[in-house]
Order: C-alpha cells, then sequence, then structure tokens
C-alpha cells in the first residue's frame, strides 16, 4: 500500500507515549519500535498495558503526549480507519466475523470494490489472497461450519486482503490447540518472510520464545526491557514481567488417592437446540487427586459442570456421589453433600459472585442458610471473609470493599476462599487462573494442591497444557463433547494431549490410560 | 371454477399490501432493528397518501406523500434507536400508537371540513388505480383474470419486493447491510459506517410500509376516507415477516395466503354456495373469519420458532442497539 515510503528502519516507532485514564497512567512514556520483516512479542501481566498501547495504534485511543512513526513518517491515527490507511491491522482476541457469511463474504465486507454486485471472482479472490501466504480455505464454507482455527485464518485474510502490513495479534493462540497453534507460528513466519511487522500480545512464555525474534515487555504501564529472543530465556522473561525472580514449578504432592467420590457414566447432555454437548462421557474422580479436564474451548467442559453441580440436566447416564446417585438433585442439595463447586465461567461476575455486594456478603451467599436465627449472621461472615483474604493474599482496602472493585486476580481468589472454606470433599474449578497475573495464578495452584493434600478430589477445567502438566494426576481430553482419553499428566506430553483434543484418540503407543471406570 | 379464480384475484388484491409492509420492515430488520410501529407507519402512509390524492389528482404525488409519510415516521424510529439508543421495542409499539392517532386525527379534521362528512377521492383518480388490461395476458383464461389483470399498485408490490430481493441477495451494499443486522461489531471494524446504513435502510422499509398504508386507503376504501383503515394488517406483516423467514422472495408467496385468509370471511358464503361439501361454511360466524388471519398468524409464529436453520433466521443482532466498544 504505501510501501514506496519505507524510508525508516522501522515499520512502527513510538517515542515517550502517555496515556492515562483518570488518574491511572495506562502507558508512562513508552517508547517501542518494530522492524519490517520481524516477529516481536509484546509481553506483560494484566494491566501493564498492552491492550492500551496496541489500541493507539490501532485507533481507538489517542496518547496524551508522544508520538507515532509509521514508515519513518509522523502518523496521527484518530480513528480506526486511519490506522487501516496506514497497512495497520488488528486481529483481536474475540473474533468480528458475519457467522452466516461465507468466508469470501466476511473477507471482502467494506472494501473497495469496482462491482456492485456480488459475483464470482470474491470466492477466487479470497482464495488467491490465502494461497499467496500459504492459508488454504475453502472461500464458500460458512463461518459456522468453521473451527476456531479456521476463523482465525479468515480474520488474519481479512487483514491481509486490506492491504496491511502491520499486523497486531491480540492473544492468538489462546483457543487453538498445540497443533493449530504450530500451523498459526508456520503462517506468520510465512508472512515475516515476505516482508510483514507482526507483533504478538501475549503471556505465554514458550510461545514468546518460539516464535519472536524480540521481545518487549511491560510493567505496570512502563516498558522495562526490549531483549533479542536469542538471547534470554523463561526465567529472565518472566523475572521482567513480574519484577522480581519467580520461581516457575509447581509442587506436585505424590499422594495415593483415597475412595472415588464420583462416578460418572455415561453422561449424556443436550442443549436447548437439540445440539449434543457431551456425549457418553465416563469417568472417575477419587479424593487426593487432580483430574485435569483438557480441551478445545466449548467442547462441553462448561456441561460438565453445570450437569455436575446439579445446574443442568441430563439426558442419559448416571453421576453417582460416593455410590449415591445426585441425578435430579437441586443444587442446594448437591452442596449438602459436601460437593463444592467453584465455577468461574469467562463472565466473572456473572455465576459465581454478586457483584456490588462486598466480600462479607458474598461469603453469605452460600452460608446463610446454615444460620438457624431469622436475621443474617454478619459476624461469622466477616469472620470468614477476613480469613479468606488473610490466607490468599486477597489486594482489597478492607472486607467491605465491593467485589466488583476488585481486580480480576483478587475476584478469583475472594470466589476460590469461599468455596475451599466449607471444606468440600470435592471441588470444581474451571479456568481458576484465567486472566491472573504470574504471581496470583501460583498462588491459586498451591490453593488446589492443599486441598488435594486434604483428600479433596478436584476437578480442574484448564487451558494451559503446560501447567496442566504439572498440576494434575490425570488428564482427561474432550473434544466436541466426546472423551478422546484419559492420561497419567506424569508421563503425557503436550503433543499428545494436542492430538487428542483435535479429537485422536489414546495412541495404544502410549498406553496410559489409569484410573478405569470400576 | 369462476369462484376459485375471484378468490385468487382477491387474495392477490388484499395480500399486496401486506406485501409491502412486510417488505418494508425486512429491510428494517436486516439492519438490525425490529421496528413494530409497522402499523402506525401504513396509518401515516394511508393518510398522507389519501390526503395528497385528494387534493392534487395525482396517483404520483400520492405514492411520493405516502413513501415520504413512512419515511419520516421511520426516521423518528432510528433517530431515537439508533442514535440515542433507546429500547427497540418500545419505540415500535410507541410510533404505532402515534401513527394511528395521526392518521385518525387529520383524517378526523378532513372529514369535518368536507362538504358532505365523506371525502372522496375524484373518478378520474380512481380510474388510474382502477384494474389495468394487459393486452394478450388479459385475456388468457384463468390466469389472465387471476394474475394479469390488477391494478397498478399490486405490480409495484411485486417489482419493490423483487428489487429488495436482489438487493438482499447479490449486491455488495446489499452484503454491508445484512454484516449489519447480523454483526454490527464485525461491520464496524471492516470499515462500514452502521449507522448510516441503518438509518437508510430503517426509512427506506419505514416509506415502503408507507406506500402498503396508501395502498388500503386508495384502493381498499373505494375512494373514500376511512379512520381506523388498517385495522391490525401492519400487525400481520410484522409477523409475515418471520413466515417469510426474512427473504423478499419468500413474501410474496406469504402476502397472498395471508390475503387469502382476509377475504375468506366475504367469501366463505360463496364458496359455500358453489361446492356443497362445503356448505358448513356458512354455518360459521363471521366473528371467526374476522379472526382467522390473526389465529393463523399465532399458529405460523409457533411453528416457524421451530425452525433450525442459520440462514432462514432472524438476523442475529436485531432487536439489540449497537455500541460501539469504548473504555
Amino acid at each position: 500500500m504505501k510501501k514506496d515510503s519505507v524510508t525508516s528502519e522501522y515499520a512502527i516507532e513510538l517515542r515517550g507515549i502517555t496515556k492515562a485514564f483518570g488518574s491511572v497512567v495506562a502507558n508512562n512514556n513508552i517508547d517501542f519500535s518494530i522492524r519490517r520483516g520481524e516477529i516481536l512479542a509484546l509481553l506483560g501481566e494484566n494491566g501493564s498495558g498492552k491492550t492500551t498501547l496496541m489500541n493507539m495504534l490501532s485507533g481507538i485511543y489517542h496518547p496524551d503526549s508522544g508520538r507515532i512513526f509509521v514508515g519513518g513518517e509522523e502518523a496521527f491515527i484518530r480513528s480506526p480507519e486511519d490506522s487501516a490507511r496506514l497497512g495497520i491491522g488488528m486481529i483481536h482476541q474475540h473474533f468480528k466475523l458475519v457467522d452466516v457469511f461465507s468466508a469470501a463474504d466476511n473477507i471482502i465486507l467494506g472494501t473497495e470494490s469496482e462491482s456492485l454486485l456480488l459475483t464470482r471472482r470474491r470466492f477466487t479472490r479470497a482464495r488467491q489472497i490465502g494461497e499467496r501466504y500459504g492459508m488454504t480455505i475453502d472461500p464458500e464454507k460458512k463461518i459456522y461450519d468453521m473451527s476456531v482455527s479456521e476463523k482465525q485464518t479468515v480474520e488474519i485474510l481479512k487483514v491481509l486482503y486490506r492491504g496491511a502490513d502491520i499486523l497486531i495479534l491480540a492473544e492468538p493462540t489462546a483457543v487453538l490447540t498445540p497443533q493449530e497453534t504450530q500451523r498459526l507460528f508456520g503462517i506468520l513466519r510465512k508472512m515475516r518472510d515476505s516482508g510483514c511487522a507482526i507483533i504478538i500480545i501475549t503471556h505465554k512464555l514458550n510461545e514468546v520464545l518460539e516464535i519472536s525474534d524480540r521481545v518487549t515487555i511491560l510493567r505496570r504501564g512502563e516498558s522495562v526491557a526490549t531483549v533479542n529472543t536469542a538471547e534470554t530465556d523463561a526465567a529472565k522473561l518472566t523475572e521482567y514481567m513480574v519484577g522480581r525472580p519467580v520461581t516457575l514449578s509447581i509442587n506436585r504432592p505424590e499422594l495415593i488417592p483415597t475412595e472415588t467420590l464420583f462416578n460418572v457414566y455415561h453422561l449424556t447432555v443436550v442443549d436447548d437446540e437439540g445440539v449434543i454437548k457431551l456425549d457418553d462421557v465416563s469417568f472417575n474422580l477419587r479424593g487426593g487427586e487432580i483430574l485435569g479436564v483438557a480441551g478445545v474451548a466449548g467442547s462441553g467442559q462448561k456441561e460438565l459442570c453445570e450437569t455436575v453441580a446439579g445446574l443442568q440436566k441430563l439426558k442419559k447416564g448416571a453421576i453417582l456421589y460416593k455410590k449415591e446417585n445426585i441425578e435430579g438433585m437441586s443444587p442446594r442439595e448437591i452442596i449438602r453433600l459436601g460437593i463444592s463447586m467453584s465455577f468461574i465461567p469467562e463472565d466473572r461476575l456473572g455465576m459465581g459472585l454478586a457483584a456490588s455486594l462486598d466480600i462479607t456478603d458474598n461469603m453469605m451467599l452460600k452460608s446463610y442458610r446454615d444460620s438457624k436465627s431469622p436475621f443474617v449472621d454478619r459476624k461469622s461472615a466477616a469472620e470468614m471473609a477476613r480469613q479468606v483474604v488473610d490466607k490468599l493474599d486477597v489486594a482489597a482496602s478492607g472486607i467491605n470493599q465491593p467485589v466488583r472493585t476488585l481486580s480480576g486476580g483478587n475476584v478469583q481468589k475472594v470466589l476460590l476462599g469461599r468455596e475451599i472454606h466449607v471444606n468440600p470433599s470435592v471441588l470444581i474449578t474451571a479456568y481458576p487462573v484465567r486472566g491472573l497475573d504470574i504471581g496470583s495464578s501460583y498462588v491459586i495452584y498451591d490453593a488446589l494442591n492443599e486441598q488435594k493434600r486434604r483428600g479433596v478430589g478436584v476437578l480442574f477445567i484448564g487451558e494451559d497444557l503446560d501447567v496442566m502438566i504439572e498440576l494434575c494426576d490425570r488428564i482427561m481430553v474432550l473434544c466436541h463433547g466426546k472423551i478422546s482419553g484419559i492420561v497419567n499428566a506424569r508421563t503425557a506430553t503436550k503433543e499428545q494431549l494436542g492430538l487428542m483434543m483435535a479429537g485422536a484418540g489414546t495412541d495404544e503407543r502410549y498406553g496410559t490410560e489409569v484410573g478405569d471406570n470400576e | 371454477m369462476n369462484t376459485i379464480i375471484n378468490f385468487i384475484f382477491a387474495a392477490i388484491k388484499a395480500g399486496a399490501p401486506l406485501l409491502f409492509g412486510t417488505t418494508g420492515e425486512i429491510l428494517t430488520q436486516k439492519a438490525g432493528n425490529l421496528n413494530l410501529g409497522v402499523e402506525g407507519l401504513m396509518y401515516m402512509g394511508a393518510f398522507m397518501g389519501f390526503m395528497t390524492g385528494f387534493y392534487t389528482n395525482s396517483v404520483t404525488l400520492a405514492l411520493l406523500a405516502a413513501f415520504g409519510a413512512g419515511a419520516f415516521g421511520s426516521l423518528i424510529y432510528a433517530f431515537l434507536t439508533v442514535t440515542l439508543k433507546a429500547n427497540q421495542n418500545v419505540t415500535g409499539l410507541t410510533l404505532t400508537i402515534f401513527g394511528t392517532g395521526f392518521a385518525n386525527f387529520f383524517g378526523e379534521m378532513l372529514i369535518a371540513s368536507t362538504h358532505g362528512g365523506a371525502p372522496k377521492l375524484s373518478p378520474d383518480f380512481s380510474a388510474k388505480l382502477s384494474e389495468l388490461i394487459i393486452p394478450v395476458l388479459s385475456d388468457l383464461p384463468f390466469v389472465g383474470r387471476a394474475l394479469f389483470s390488477h391494478n397498478l399498485l399490486v405490480y409495484l408490490a411485486l417489482v419493490i419486493a423483487f428489487i429488495c430481493w436482489f438487493y438482499l441477495k447479490h449486491t455488495r451494499a446489499g452484503l454491508n447491510l445484512r454484516a449489519t443486522g447480523e454483526n454490527p461489531a464485525a461491520a464496524d471494524a471492516s470499515g462500514l459506517n452502521v449507522n448510516r446504513i441503518k438509518y437508510i435502510n430503517i426509512m427506506l422499509g419505514g416509506g415502503i410500509c408507507g406506500i402498503g398504508g396508501a395502498y388500503i386507503s386508495l384502493i381498499n376504501g373505494n375512494g373514500v376516507w376511512n379512520n381506523g383503515c388498517i385495522n391490525g394488517q401492519g400487525w400481520i406483516a410484522v409477523a409475515l415477516v418471520i413466515f417469510a423467514s426474512w427473504s423478499p422472495a419468500k413474501a410474496i408467496t406469504g402476502s397472498l395466503v395471508f390475503g387469502a385468509f382476509t377475504i375468506f370471511q366475504v367469501r366463505a358464503g360463496e364458496f359455500a354456495a358453489t361446492f356443497p361439501p362445503l356448505a358448513f361454511l356458512s354455518s360459521i360466524p363471521n366473528a371467526f373469519y374476522v379472526m382467522l388471519p390473526f389465529l393463523v398468524t399465532a399458529l405460523v409464529l409457533i411453528i416457524t420458532s421451530i425452525r433450525q436453520k442459520r440462514e432462514g433466521a432472524q438476523p442475529a443482532s436485531c432487536g439489540v442497539n449497537y455500541y460501539r466498544e469504548e473504555r
């Protein structure tokens, strides 16, 4: 588009960018640059200012001070349109595609065209732009028929079709299997080699090390370092991110699992629209173990949690808790059996906690029925809140602070703390570290391991396979609502889990199926 | 045989205003806005069309006035829902109340100011909207009478429905419109001006609804203004949108079917007399036939809500106002 103006060494250069929201300085005097033909990782914990910085490149925010240079010339990016005109394309974590349209229609949407009519040529064009970067897509396939990885390819093509040669990808691997991630990396390398500048925003260290040429690390709104990837390692990057050395290992207690708490037989769940969400799922959960559940987002994890917790009806199958059938029981009755569920959905404050209430009141949501008095017992709830805040190191101004105003990590801690406090025998936890910084994540892992030591059976729905291999005892992999296998986490590899997430059954060679349903 | 041909002829004639209303509402909903004010828009079009025809004797001006009245009514709706992000259901219902009051208020004034109390279009004007004789086609047996001897506005309704079908399915502008109704965030991210697309199509749709209203006041009323003339047909049009699964092409058959139901009350006696096995039809109270189109509407809504296919479904963001993501 504007390749003629390449006079500078850098595709984009930011000098002294500062942006504040009210009294919070999100970006403070940041210098940042990326060359053509380079993949740069922008690394930082949540709230470190990565997204704010990138939003200034995509025209959503304007810097309070500082200058932006694109291709050596000073640029003033006032709107997303300005940004697109400069050849900057942003691929958001949540895809912006029209579900009922074909791939080609999504790609051409809103672009200039010589014809007012929709002709077959749009399919050819979409295919051509894909072939140029080694991406094969079926341009006539509808988005709703596509896998997450295919949708992402369409998003990338959409940006390339608009002539972008500076790409910003936000958490691009969050929803991909390891194999799909490798495929994406292949595409990114090819784009880099053809002269594109690529920025990936991420917090997965191993991927940073694998794909990027350079890394810029942000911490609390400031750029703390820019290093060549080849000259660094995970420990150093973490230290930059957190500001102090952090041990990145999970100490897995090696215990002999006790009695079987849960037997789930042939569980089949169908949603309101008749779509099968869980298909003939059988597994068991024993005390003193952490059973991980891996799978691409939407493989049935949510339904599994909700069915076990009694929130969703099952169509077929049985769920036994200590040989007692809990099918048809209300969540209240299930909680009384000692099955405590900490379910943290994407919308964290939606299901688990009441956002406007303070920490104490949220503790009471679970305990108020146990009191015999007709009046609420705020005293013991306050005591419980104080214990949770102390034990899990919740950063709050006090136990009367509304949960809504806590940061994501602290919200998670309050929720988990409340669930642990009632001494459950089973703990179901979905994505408990989603959106948490590294420090908080390890507090949560430690808390889970402590529960395991107490003999609790933990069902851990997770997304980061590296963590699951270190934390869990067994890992069950779901794919489209079916179990593709249950493997021993001590011997499992990421590649094996990835294949299973994509639907391949347990390979004979691994032969690590453990914990059969007796 | 004549009974059946006459029935089809009358069904088409009664279905045409529904087709205008349905086509207009399809455009509106494709832009992501559920406008429940079709009844009101048709009332506004009916009155403005009639008054203009009454004073100017020009069919063109009458239709333009009806279109303008519908477009103006939906401009109010668009301003409230698109710019001010007001609740679409409430705004649409209010528009129905407003349009009904508008037509009956000024209609009453028109009646009061007319000598004899019955404002009537000139015979000259009515002649221009009488049934056309198309050479050759009108003389064909059966279909000549049933299909090729209608008034001008019936053909206008078909042409507009066809154009809208083509617009939605085969043009870039139609693609932009559909994207806006399905996922305005995606349309916005693709560089489309979501608000402009919404305004244009909501107003176009409203204008087409307005012409549907004029059809009722200019043709169905035998040239005399009649307060309350729309009488629920706007609501049937809203339901027909679902029956037609948001396709102007399917709206053509849908409006024919519903046209048949709306005129069944006057034809039931004739059927009973012509076909002995249907003699029971004349023993059913007339009130049942008046209710019939609404009953069928309710049944159709229940049946179609079971449908699963993704393409023939309501635009995903229909009824939801769009806020650009900003902190």
